[in-house]
């Protein structure tokens, strides 16, 4: 009786394996990893290294999205923009797609509003990122998460 | 030829803040996609965007395959003098697009 139990017991671990083999074989196993290492160096090469604060950045878009090829986002920043206080830059980044870059805008004192709009592909559930950089030279972000049911342009498991 | 659609108002108070959208015809092909054969297809999309306001740029953006097809771009601006606000996108496979919009500051 013993025997019998481990034999299944192995039985039903070797199949688990066998299923979940061919799945992982077509992206590598850190993909994870991956895709956030290659988020933060895309934020590192906005901002050089500099301290990105929390705040002030607005992303405005569904938390819930249907189709993630067209995907309208509205990003606000508080700033006044005057000569003397005004957004110098504003990106937009994801962490799921295969590159984080979306989007990244140069406006100036005379946009009058630090607000961008626009239609992202987003490729799954995961965050979303905007960051801003004032005439000060700091940075400010936000970071959202948002729910993806159809995915977008990754129909053969591409990275 | 290149199709765009750019909306503003046509005229503005003098330091009004208007919005401007901009719509570019454009595929935006990522180069992450396949054929059915498995022959990976191209790049072709269109990595910048400016607009200038009397030859003064108050405007950029660097497109990526992240944007969706036929990217479209709101912004702003300060209606600052009458004249003409010039659009222009570039992209891959030499493409480009321009639009020039008049505008009446009173």
């Amino acid at each position: 009786m013993t025997t019998r139990m481990t034999t299944r017991r192995t039985f039903l671990a070797l199949a688990a394996g066998a299923v979940a083999a061919p799945a992982l074989a077509q992206l590598p196993p850190n993909i994870v990893a991956l895709r956030r290492a290659a988020l933060d160096e895309a934020i590192r090469k906005v901002t050089g290294g500099a301290p990105v604060r929390t705040g002030r950045v607005k992303i405005d878009m569904p938390p819930l999205i249907d189709n993630g090829n067209a995907v309208p986002v509205e990003i606000t920043v508080e700033s006044p923009m005057t000569a003397a206080d005004h957004v110098r830059t504003i990106h937009f980044f994801t962490e799921k797609n295969p590159q984080p870059n979306v989007i990244g805008a140069t406006l100036g004192p005379r946009a009058g509003r630090a607000r961008l709009a626009t239609r992202a592909r987003i490729a799954d559930t995961g965050q979303v990122i905007a960051l801003a950089q004032m005439s000060d030279g700091s940075f400010w972000m936000e970071r959202i998460e948002v729910v993806v049911t159809l995915s977008a342009c990754l129909e053969d498991g591409l990275i | 030829m290149a199709r765009v659609v750019v909306t503003l108002p046509a005229t503005a108070r003098k330091g009004e803040v208007i919005e401007i959208r901009t719509l570019a015809g454009h595929e935006m092909e990522t180069g992450f996609r396949r054929t059915e054969l498995g022959v990976a297809i191209p790049r072709d999309i269109i990595t910048s965007f400016r607009c200038t306001y009397n030859g003064v740029e108050v405007f950029r953006a660097e497109l990526h395959p992240a944007l969706a097809a036929n990217p479209l771009i709101t912004f702003h601006t300060v209606a600052t003098e009458s004249g003409k606000l010039e659009f222009r996108w570039t992209g891959d496979k030499g493409y480009t697009a321009t639009h020039v919009a008049q505008i009446t500051v009173v």
